[in-house]
Parts: structure tokens; sequence; C-alpha cells
């Protein structure tokens, strides 16, 4: 990069985002507070600023979003589909509107950078609610048979990583097809879920059908465990998908399942060279890497490895590391303290395991969590940090001879969530596809996300499929 | 350093169809993604002047007379009339039968470093003899031509025929000595247009720079489509790798369409995060350009007094 | 079975009687514990010594039917299709043997038994017949919003273990076993426990139908022996609990999160919540699927 043309700092206006001192609960179309008057902050990830205090939510707040949810849903589920829609469309709209002020909230909560939140995040967002609009008066036609009934009322719990997306994909699909939700944002980024209840008021959405609690795991736990929901979705670590799973065992309660991963991004001899690096960077330095579907593995064929390699660290050294908020930032903050030590620890085996680790020089800033976009070379299969998922801006990079020992390598984990192929010979791509064990594949492309295309993994990474038709499957009595 | 791979038609074809592959989606995306960057202040102020410096003034129309030439020329020179601090342009680019005019016209009005480029090879189309052809940039380079932007037979392009094209573009090469013992610069333009994909796009650079291109161009500015930051990114690629594999620094020129600051600053943009500083330089990257210079010259003017300016303070050629 | 040809003053000829065996990888071994139980008709009188099967069957079970995933997924739909067709045919031209063990097994009239058998040959056909079809109905291409074509196909999960309901013996696991193999996956099957034998039976036709050795795997035995082996193999991808109990299926769910396996819950009401006469629609069938989406880019 040239030290001749040095970009100036291009920050967004925090000033179209009001943040007020304190959150409670949306409960029942309210804000409350906890029943115990127990709160905790919020933290901004690049800044380590608090940004609110927002109520935890306990038992007893869990007891009464449950039984407002449950209020709703018989006059919620007898709307006429019709109906149903508009409210989502409004909902739609509004975010449309409002889309900068919470992109920028994203961004302070998140720490992602703006460029993320305001070009993939809110639009994506938006897009979500249309498309799932759309479905609530076409549901007889979804091919779930002739009047598909929803379930009732769902309980979802959602990450931090994609905050307000991952509220999209729960909230848009269950009321479209007529549940009603009590919904659980992480609790470092509890903010835009809270801002999406004011979104609820302005639409005129009924109280109690859309529920917000806001809170830690016991909070999550509490909701999952509780007897008055019918279905549980839930986004995560596929530790705490496991215990959920076993949660809701014996019980009648539906389970979606949207957990780690570890996917494999295979780059053939023949790639587009200059877009498999692009399409590389995207797929593990995308939001900090903190992403489930994330190209954590690379796996190159040795006849292009150096070639590959060299071309990524000369790319890679153009990344712009820093304030989330500057509108040229690619790389923003580590979203929290324990992440950013897990990601270390993670780094550290790698190191201890003999692989050879690579940073480019860049400075980071001196308050607020952090860490340099990193290559692993020299990674083995049965290196730590090609098993397990470190949900930070690290690659570990493989090489391959043979289309099938790419294959055996990709396909050698606990996870099957996402893969990447990338080679110009259409007939390979179609083949390495089809025996790729991963919800997901991406052929020269990587990190693409549609409401119309269906999210989800195979074997550890989960089960149940988000966005699309299929999607619809989750919400509805089938 | 690459004499294997043009030592024959065959070897020459087995190379180009050897070059990876270009993925129009991911480029495309590329382009945009770095479209997004954001240049405020004194990066923009530096980007301005910058792109201003790179211009090729040009003026290619049946209709060019000596008058409007030397008005172009007056312009290239002092292109603020108001601010003497903004910089000359590179280059004027006209047809061969203009260069003697616009080279006295530049020296007249203080521009003895204001190059004159000259299009030749029967521009634009390209369908002529190759000895009317070579005849043509000989006569460009004797009227003073410093540089001569050339284009390539595209169509022995796209019937597969690189070896006719390789040797055309050695043969203009060698057409652009001059009798200082110097040669004119040569840039090859490629009608990306008409090349019609982006993996033609990136045959076409490697052809031009094995053969000896100084720089290589996008377009004439004649046809539906002529630089795009996509097209133009493929070429940034092709002269990174072509010097990273042993050859020598070759430049890029895009051109047609660009007409506004914004777009300008653009491929600045990709300039700096595909080669950096080497090629930040009006020796290494030009635009082709006949308004562009205008919208710069108000972008400019706002920075430096705060209002947005407007065409009446801006001259017209 | 047993029974004296009944002439008086004729020789009487004592049947030949069947060894029920169990189905793994395309052979018919014993259980390796060397045990059986016995099995009775609904009078209580004997019918024949089942294998019971150990966790160390439920093992190798699992194994034969890994090995068999790759080629029986990997082929194509049109070849399962024929396969699954075939076991209609081959069971169709023993109907009468599978009308007779029914019969005793579940204590049925022989109509009823015939009605069983029959609707199971139906049963196998309109499986047969979904092989080629189901990818097209719950697969397809997404309008997403940008220049790529985006295809969403179904593919088999893998290993599925599946717990046969205890009645209809017959009916009811071919209800439950077809709708898993037609995909692609690989089955390991607990018979029911108390009248496994037209289950071991139907391992004889399997094994003349051309379908490869471990697609089908049939253990005997106790359901929860069987069951909590398979539940918490890491190496199975799914389960149906269809004939697990209430308290069991709860077991088994638990420890089938470890590795979080699908899981086909039993129909509400112990064992009486399906009709198994009725159509079965693409339930069966969609919970062992998989859904995959490619997305290539569209540029030339």
């Amino acid at each position: 990069m040239s030290p001749i043309f040095e970009y100036a700092p291009a920050p967004e206006s925090r000033a179209v985002v009001d943040i007020a001192p304190s959150y409670g609960l949306f409960v029942d179309g309210e804000f409350r507070e906890a029943a115990d008057g127990r709160v905790f902050k919020t933290v901004s990830p690049s800044t380590e600023e608090v940004l609110a205090e927002v109520a935890h939510a306990g038992a007893e707040d869990v007891d009464a979003a449950v039984a407002a949810a449950r209020r709703a849903f018989g006059p919620w589920s007898a709307l006429p589909g019709s109906e149903r829609a508009k409210y989502l469309f409004r909902i739609a709209r509004i975010i449309q509107e409002r889309s900068r002020e919470l992109a920028v909230l994203e961004t302070l909560d998140n720490g992602k950078p703006i460029r993320e939140t305001r070009d993939v995040d809110l639009p994506l967002v938006a897009a979500h609610f249309f498309y799932h609009a759309g479905w609530a008066d076409k549901l007889s036609h979804a091919g779930f048979g002739p009047d598909p009934r929803p379930l009732g009322v769902a309980g979802q719990v959602i990450p931090w990583n994609f905050p307000l997306l991952m509220l999209a994909w729960k909230i848009a699909p269950a009321l479209a097809c007529g549940n009603t939700v009590v919904l659980k944002p992480a609790e470092t980024t509890p903010l835009s879920a809270l801002f999406f209840a004011d979104v609820c008021r302005q639409a005129g959405l009924p109280k109690g059908v859309v529920n917000i609690l806001t809170g830690d795991g016991s909070t999550g736990a509490a909701l999952v465990a509780h007897d008055g929901i019918d279905k549980v979705a839930f986004t995560g670590s596929t530790a705490v998908g496991k215990r959920i799973a076993r949660t809701v065992a014996g019980t009648a309660k539906r389970l979606t399942l949207e957990l780690g991963g570890k996917g494999a991004n295979i780059v053939f001899d023949d790639a587009p060279i200059d877009q498999a690096v692009e399409g590389i960077v995207n797929g593990i330095y995308f939001n900090q890497g903190q992403v489930c579907c994330a190209g954590s593995r690379l796996l190159v064929q040795e006849s292009v490895h150096d070639e590959l390699m060299e071309a990524l660290k000369r790319r890679l050294a153009t990344l712009r590391v820093g304030d989330p908020l500057d509108k040229n930032t690619d790389i923003g903050a580590i979203n929290s303290a324990e992440q950013l030590a897990r990601i270390t620890e993670l780094v550290d085996s790698g190191e201890a395991e003999g692989a050879v680790r690579w940073s480019p020089a860049c400075e980071l800033p001196e308050r607020g969590w952090w860490f340099a976009p990193t290559i692993f070379t020299n990674v083995t299969q049965a290196h730590r940090i090609a098993r397990e998922e470190i949900f930070g801006p690290v690659l570990s990079v493989l090489t391959f001879r043979t289309p099938d020992e790419a294959v055996a390598k990709a396909n050698n984990s606990q996870y099957g969530l996402s893969a990447g192929v990338w080679t110009e010979k259409g007939s390979r791509i179609l083949a390495v596809a089809d025996k790729l064990r991963a919800g997901v594949v991406w052929a020269n492309t990587f990190n693409k996300f549609d409401p119309t295309s269906p999210f989800g993994g195979y074997k550890e990474s989960g089960f149940g499929r988000e966005g699309g038709r299929h999607g619809l499957e989750a919400y509805l009595d089938v | 350093m690459f004499a294997d791979a043009t030592a024959s038609d065959t070897a020459l074809r087995r190379f180009l169809h050897g070059l990876p592959g270009v993925d129009a989606v991911g480029l495309e995306a590329r382009a945009a993604t770095l479209g997004t960057r954001s240049i405020k202040t004194t990066a923009k102020a530096f980007a301005i002047d910058l792109a201003i410096s790179m211009i090729d003034l040009t003026t290619l129309e049946g209709a060019d007379t000596p008058g409007k030439v030397r008005a172009l020329c007056a312009k290239g020179v002092v292109p603020d009339p108001t601010d003497r601090t903004a910089p000359k342009v590179a280059a004027i680019c006209v047809y061969p039968d203009m260069v003697a005019t616009a080279r006295q016209a530049l020296d007249a009005a203080g521009g003895r470093d204001v190059h004159v480029a000259s299009v030749a090879t029967a521009f634009p189309a390209g369908r002529a003899a190759l000895s009317v052809k070579l005849a043509d940039t000989r006569d460009a380079v004797a009227a003073g031509a410093d540089e001569i932007d050339m284009v390539i037979d595209r169509g022995a392009f796209l019937s597969g025929r690189y070896m006719q094209v390789f040797e055309e573009i050695r043969a203009v090469k060698e057409a652009c000595a001059r009798e200082d013992g110097e040669d004119a610069h040569l840039k090859v333009i490629f009608e990306n247009g008409e090349l019609a994909t982006y993996d033609n796009v990136r045959r076409a650079s490697w052809l031009a720079m094995l053969a000896g291109a100084d720089f290589i161009k996008t377009s004439t500015g004649k046809v539906a489509v002529n630089a795009t930051p996509a097209n133009t990114l493929v070429m940034l690629e092709a002269v990174r790798d072509f010097r990273a594999a042993g050859g020598r620094q070759v430049g890029v020129k895009p051109a047609g369409g660009i007409r506004t600051a914004k777009d300008a600053i653009k491929y600045l943009v990709l300039v700096n995060e595909t080669l950096g500083d080497d090629w930040l330089h009006p020796d290494w990257f030009r635009f082709g350009a006949s308004s562009l210079l205008g919208d710069l010259l108000m972008q400019r003017q706002k920075l430096t007094t705060g209002r947005y300016s407007g065409p009446d303070y801006v001259t017209v050629d | 079975m047993s029974e004296m040809s009944g002439k008086p003053g004729a020789h009487t000829r004592l049947s030949v009687l069947k060894t029920y065996k169990l189905f793994v990888g395309g052979k018919f071994p014993r259980s390796e514990s060397g045990r059986v139980y016995e099995v009775t008709d609904t009078r209580g009188n004997w019918l024949a010594n089942a294998p019971l099967a150990s966790r160390k069957d439920a093992r190798d079970a699992v194994v034969a039917a890994r090995k068999a995933f790759g080629g029986w997924s990997r082929a194509t739909a049109y070849n399962r299709g024929q396969i699954l067709y075939r076991i209609a045919e081959m069971l169709e031209g023993r109907r009468d043997q599978f009308v007779a063990e029914v019969a005793a097994a579940e204590g049925l009239s022989k109509a009823k038994a015939t009605a069983q058998v029959d609707a199971a040959v139906d049963r196998w056909v309109w499986y047969a017949g979904w092989s080629d079809k189901v990818a097209q109905v719950v697969g397809g291409a997404n309008p997403v919003a940008g220049p790529y074509f985006n295809l969403s196909t179904p593919e088999p999960t893998g290993v599925v273990a599946v717990l046969a309901p205890r009645e209809p013996s017959f009916l009811g696991l071919v209800s439950v076993l077809a709708p898993v193999i037609v995909t692609g996956n690989t089955a390991v099957v607990a018979a029911s426990e108390r009248a496994p034998l037209p289950a071991l039976s139907l391992a004889e036709v399997l094994a003349t139908s051309d379908l490869p050795g471990g697609v089908v795997n049939l253990l005997s035995g106790r359901t929860a022996e069987i069951a909590a082996p398979l539940a918490a193999h890491q190496d199975v991808n799914a389960i149906d609990l269809t004939g697990a109990d209430a308290e069991l299926a709860k077991e088994l769910e638990t420890a089938a999160a470890e590795n979080l396996k699908r899981v086909l819950r039993p129909s509400a009401g112990d064992a009486g919540g399906e009709d198994w006469f009725a159509d079965p629609g693409t339930r069966r069938m969609l919970a062992f699927l998989e859904t995959k989406t490619v997305w290539h880019p569209m540029g030339v």
C-alpha cells in the first residue's frame, strides 16, 4: 500500500444513533425492568466504552415473556396470512429507512466494520423480512400440505456475530408462519434487538408477538427449558447446541440448530487466482473471522501453494485494521475479551504444534480487543487449528495433491456447514461440490447469503435450514 | 525472459491460454468494493492533483481543427486560469495530422513538458494493411509525437491469430523509433469492449507486454463499452504479475467514460491497492479523457474555497 | 412352525426348521454373543429362536452400513428405484411365506395378515417410485439477488439407525425402512423385539434383490439393548425412534445429542399413533435428508 496515498480517516457519524443510558426487557409490547432488577452493561469492543445498561432477564421474566407470547399466539395465528404479511412488509421498510442508524449501532455494539454492517448486514436484514413477508399468505403453496399450521411459541437464542441478521433469520420466518416469539440476543450484543423492538412498535405489531429478553447464558437456558414453548431455534456454538438438544429430548418441542463449522476452502491449480485470493480473504477475514461458515481451512493444491501464498500475503498487507466506524476499515474489533482469549489460546497452540504463523505488519489500537489477520502454513489435519473452530481472523493452510485427497481432507471434520471450491473447470466444480459433506458450497465465491437460499449444516454443524422455502419447515407443524 | 512463450504460434497460444482465468463475478465484486473506499480531505486533494497530472487530454473527432487543438493545449498547460497551482496534464492526445499543431501550441503556452500523444494504426478500427498502419505511425512520430496509441487487430485476436497481433505490435514498436535515437512510448489499445471477456483482456495484456508495449490501454472511447473499473483491474493485475515474473514495469491507461473526479479517484484506489506507489505516477498510469478535467477542477475549487463550483467557472475546450 | 403331517398310520415327516440369523453387511451371521431368545406366537407357542444381538453386533452393523454408504448414496436414483422395485418383486413371489409368518407372529387371521403383506409390497413399490422424484420436489433453484446460479439439492444424511415399530411387525418395518434407504441412506434396523421373524425373513428377500450388502442391516433382540449403543455411536448420523416407548425415546434422544444426530421421534401414543395403511407422505424421507446449497457465479 502506498504511503504517498494514505487515506485520511473517514468516520461514519455516530450522531445518527441515539443510545439511551439504559434499556429494559421488551415483553408484551412494553419495556420493563427485570423482575429482580438485575442489569448488565454492554460495551463497545473497539473502545471498551460502556454503551448502555441492559436488563438481565431471570426465570420470572422468561415466564412473563412466554405467557405474553402465548396470549398473542391465538390472535396472531388466526390473522389472515395477508395481514401478517403486511406487518412484515412494514418491518422490512422501516428497517430500510433506519438502516444507517442500525448499521452504526451494530458496529458500535459488535465491533465489526461499518462497511459490513452498511453493505451486508442491514441490506440482508431488510431483504429477509421482505422475503418472508411474501410467504405469509402463500404457505399453502410451500409444499407442506394444503393448510400448514404454526407451531406456537418459539424460543429463539441468537449469537453475537451478526446480531440483527440472526434476529431476522429467526423472527421473520417464525412470524410469517404464524408463530409468536421470545428472542434472546447475545449477552455482548443486545442493543440492535432492543432497537428492533422499537421497529415493531413503529410497525404497530400486536403486543406479545415479539418479545425480547436480554441476558446471559442462564437466560437462554431458562428459555429453552421453559415448558411453555413449542419450538427452540438456536444459533451458536456446537457445545451449547448439544446441551440444548439434551434439554429438549423427550419433549414435544421442535428443534433447529445452527452451530459451528470448520469450512474448507479448496483451491485447485487452475483456479481464477486473483478472485480466489479475494474469496479466501472474504472467507476468513469477513467479520474478523467470527463467522460459523468461515473458510477457516484453506486447502491448496501443492503445485500452486507458493504462488498463492505470495499473492495472499501481498493482499493481506492491504487490509485496513482499526476503527470499525471508519468507512475504509476492513477488519474491526474482536467482539469480547473472552473471544480474544479463545483466539489467542488456539493460535498459541498452533505455534506450539509447529505450524508457521504469519501476519502482515499492522498497528492495533491500544484500547479495545484486536487480533491481526493471521495465516498459519505447514498445518496438518492433526493440528488443533485444523480441527477446532477458532472463530477469529486466523487461516489454517493445508495442501493436497489430488481431488480425492482434497475432498477427503475437507470432509474429515466433525462439522459440515460450509465449503468452497475454486477451479475454472466446471465439471470439477460439480463433482467436488457433490462430494463435499457441507450444507452450503460456494463455487468460485464465498460467504454469499440470500434470504431465498437455504442455509444450514451437516453433522455437528446442526440441523434444519434457514432461508428459502426450506426454512419455513422449521416453523410449521409438518 | 519469456522467449519460450513467443517461440512459435503454438507456444504463444499455449502460454496465453495457460494464464489463470478470471471469474467475472468475483472480479466485478472486487472492483465495486474498492469503489466504496471513502477518500477525504488531504487524501482527496492529493488524488485530484494526481489525477489531473495523469490525464491524456484528448480530442479525437472528425471535426477537429487546429483551433480546437490549440484551445485544448492551452487548457492542458493551464487547467485553471484562476489557480496556477493546478498541475498540468500529462499529454495532449490527438490524431496524427494534428500532432505538429499540438506540439507548437504546447510549446507556445509554456508546456514543453506536456507530451503529445497520437493515436495511430488506422485508429479506431485498425482495419488497414500493416504497411498503412506503420506509415501512420511513422508519420505521427516524425511530426513530434512522444507517445503512440496503437490499436490491436481485434479480428486477428478473436480468431486466435495471436502471433499476427504480436508481430504487428512489434513492428509498430519499431516504427516508434525517433531520429534522436529515443523511441516514442507505445501504448497498445485492446478495445476491451470488443474483446468481450476478461480472460481475453488478460491474454491481450500479456500479449502486448511480451511484444514490447510500454503502456496497455483499455479502449478507444469509440465503442459502447470502454474503460470499466473491472477491466482496468484485470490489466493492473497483469502488469503487476508481468513485473513479478521478471518482466518490465508497464503502464496502464483506462480511456473512455471516465468523466467525474469520483470516477477518477476510484481508479486511483484500484491502482493504489493493486500496485501501490510504483504506479502512482503519470509515467505509469494515465487517464484518457476529455470532460474529466473539468470535473476534477470543479472539485479542486471546492476543496480550495469550500464552496461548490459550477461549470461556468471552468474553461471549456 | 413345526408340525406333524397328520394322516394316521402314514409316515410322519418332520419339517425342516429355519435357523433365523442376523443380516449384516449382506451376510447372515449369528450374533457374535452366541445368544438367542425364544420367539413365540401370541398364544405363547414357540416359533423359533431368534438371535439376541449384542452391542458388538450393533457396532459391526454400523461399520457395514458406513462401508456401504458411499456406493449406495452415489448410485443413480434410477438404479436405487429399480432395486427397491426388485425387492417388491421378490417379496411378491414369497407372499405366502410372509403371510404365514405375519399371521403366526401377530396372531392375525390369514386375511388380515395378507392385507399387511400386500400393503408392504405396495409400500416398496411406492417408495421405489420416489427415488428419482424427491430431489425435484424438495430441491430446486433459488432466485438469489445477484449473478449466481444457486441450487439446493437433497442428500442422504448417512447411516440411520431405525427402531422398527413393535407392530405391525412387517408392514411397520417396511414403512420405516424403505424411506430411509430410497434416498441413499444406509440403515441399521432393530426389528420388533416381540415379532422379529418376518423382519429376519425380509433379509432373505433383500439379499436376492441386487441390494448391495450393508445397505440394510437387520438386528433382532432387546430393542433397548441394541438401541443404546446406536444412539450413542459417533458414526451414526440419524436415528428413527419409532419403535421406542416414551421413556426409552427420551433416553436415546439425549444420547443422540452427543453428535447431534437427526432424530425422528415416535408418534404420539404408544405405537398406535400411526396409521400404517395410510398414504405415508414424504415426512419419513425428508427426516433423513440434508439440503446442500451450491452457489455458482454466472459470468462470461
